[in-house]
């Protein structure tokens, strides 16, 4: 069933006289389970405070996010959230936040620790479970934040321009390796992001953004067969269609 | 080598030793440095009143400090967390905080030796208040500068309360936390001599032993004593500096 956006705005102040801030208009759109939806749109559009209100973070000031055609219960439902800043807990080690959410989970301390050491292992952080975060380089900061999210089996992954802030071969070296874990963990999985490429590499569905107040201004099927080659016709093909949507929506404010 | 941190203190200690010799400096308003540890050793082995050696008035003092530092962390830390945690709270307490704070711990022996006599309770009481104000005030701030990412991590894994207390207000304020106590038992010590000054009247404390000294003209037992109580302060400020880089061994 997936999870599907109706009718989301959000307005931030306009209480006390003062101008309110149009963040987000009208955002419809829908994931099926088990597929991943990129969201593209210009830096400051509001990509954040989207996922921010999908992860309960934030609420809307109309529209309703529904997940299995309900209301998401935000206490029980897992939407697993990936930060931007990674926000591991710095006093946690490696071990600890991975842990962290089958703890909250009430798991059985031995069950914990052997599905955190699994993903401690299959995520290559192998001889840094003891390390806190802020010894880690920042690729596997953003590898054990994405662990601690996959841990706890979560309906829908949101991730926030999780790779923003890694030279470029960390961020292909880690967009091939979400690939490889989204083979073998088919979670719905929504990405924002402003790369046009990674968009283009990693999604099924594209979500194109305008510019604040954020609306949708169109949608792409990423068709080319997986596993992708970044440099293919088909790829390219793609990319040249979103960048040109992008443009568009620039000129269109120009005038 | 970090000798050079040794340099000054060390000329200084030889050219006083040196005007004390040539008799610039009056021995009785200054004693030289080795009339000092002279006067040291007459604490140690013969005490102050005689029979009163030093490690018992050190060890005095330092009970009166550890036992009202103990109750200003006792109720500080867990105040501060509370008002850390709650917007509402904080509005709430602190305008009576703002006007009891400035009252300096010292101002309130009058009143502590009518509610608590002389002796120990009034001592640890004024330690309590020295100590106090910067435990809650550091632990609030400790609280209230957690980035929010933290808290919204915690959320988007479900954390119930237990688990956001647990994993995230108490751990992200505990380096602010030592902070308030090595601040707090610092002024609680700096209090305590003077507290023993006026609140203690006879038997043991390091205010007291210098007070004696002062009485019989010890000039040299005096700057003892004050060196006494400065060396104990750095040893109070090392143990709980060891402890925290043991506790908040992420940073």
């Amino acid at each position: 069933m997936g999870l599907e956006l109706i009718g989301l705005s959000k307005v931030f102040g306009g209480k006390n006289g003062d101008e309110p801030l149009h963040v987000l208009e009208d955002i419809h759109g829908r994931v099926e389970e088990g597929r991943f939806l990129s969201i593209i749109g210009p830096s400051g559009c509001g990509k954040t405070t989207l996922l921010r209100i999908i992860a309960g973070l934030e609420r809307p000031s109309s529209g309703q996010v529904l997940i299995d055609g309900r209301e998401i219960a935000y206490e029980s439902d897992r939407i697993g959230l990936v930060f931007q800043e990674y926000a591991l807990f710095p006093w946690l080690t490696t071990l600890q936040n991975i842990e962290l959410g089958l703890e909250i989970m009430g798991a059985p301390k031995k069950e914990r620790l052997a599905a955190a050491m699994d993903y401690i292992y299959r995520f290559g952080l192998s001889g840094f479970e003891d390390r806190y975060p802020r010894e880690l380089s920042g690729g596997m900061r953003q590898r054990v934040a994405i662990a601690r999210t996959l841990i706890t089996d979560p309906k829908v992954v949101l991730m926030d321009e999780p790779f923003g802030s890694l030279d470029s071969q960390t961020r292909n070296d880690l967009q091939a390796f979400l690939l490889k874990l989204w083979d073998t963990q088919r979670v719905t999985i929504i990405f924002v992001t402003h790369n046009v490429d990674e968009a283009v590499f990693l999604s099924d569905d594209i979500l194109v953004l305008s510019s604040r107040p954020a609306r949708i201004i169109d949608r792409f099927q990423v068709d080319c067969p997986r596993p992708r080659d970044r440099t293919s016709a088909a790829c390219n093909m793609i990319r040249k269609r979103v960048l040109e949507a992008l443009e568009a929506q620039k000129k269109s404010m120009l005038v | 080598m970090k000798w050079d941190r040794y340099i000054l203190p060390l000329a200084l200690i030889l050219v006083w030793e040196g005007l004390s010799l040539i008799r610039v400096i009056p021995s009785h308003l200054l004693p030289s440095p080795i009339n000092i540890l002279l006067g040291l050793r007459d604490l140690m082995v013969i005490g102050m009143p005689p029979g009163y050696l030093l490690p018992y008035h050190a060890l005095h003092s330092l009970y009166r400090v550890a036992l009202g530092f103990a109750f200003a962390a006792l109720l500080g830390i867990p105040l501060g967390l509370l008002m850390g945690g709650s917007p509402r709270l904080r509005r709430i307490v602190n305008p009576v905080i703002e006007v009891i704070r400035p009252i300096p711990p010292l101002a309130w022996i009058p009143i502590a030796i009518l509610w608590f006599g002389i002796g120990m309770k009034s001592a640890a009481f004024i330690i309590f208040l020295g100590a106090f104000f910067p435990i809650l005030l550091n632990t609030v701030s400790g609280v209230v500068s957690i980035n929010p990412i933290y808290f919204e991590a915690a959320r988007t894994l479900n954390a119930k309360p237990k688990h956001i207390f647990f994993k995230v207000l108490l751990p992200g304020a505990t380096p602010s936390i030592f902070v308030g106590m090595r601040i707090g038992v610092g002024i609680g010590w700096m209090t305590l001599v003077a507290a023993e000054f006026t609140g203690v009247k006879s038997g043991y404390g390091l205010g007291y032993m210098i007070m004696t000294a002062r009485d019989i003209q010890r000039p040299d037992e005096i700057l003892a004593g004050m060196l006494i109580i400065g060396l104990i302060g750095v040893l109070i400020n090392g143990v709980l500096r060891a402890y925290e880089s043991r506790v908040v061994r992420w940073q």
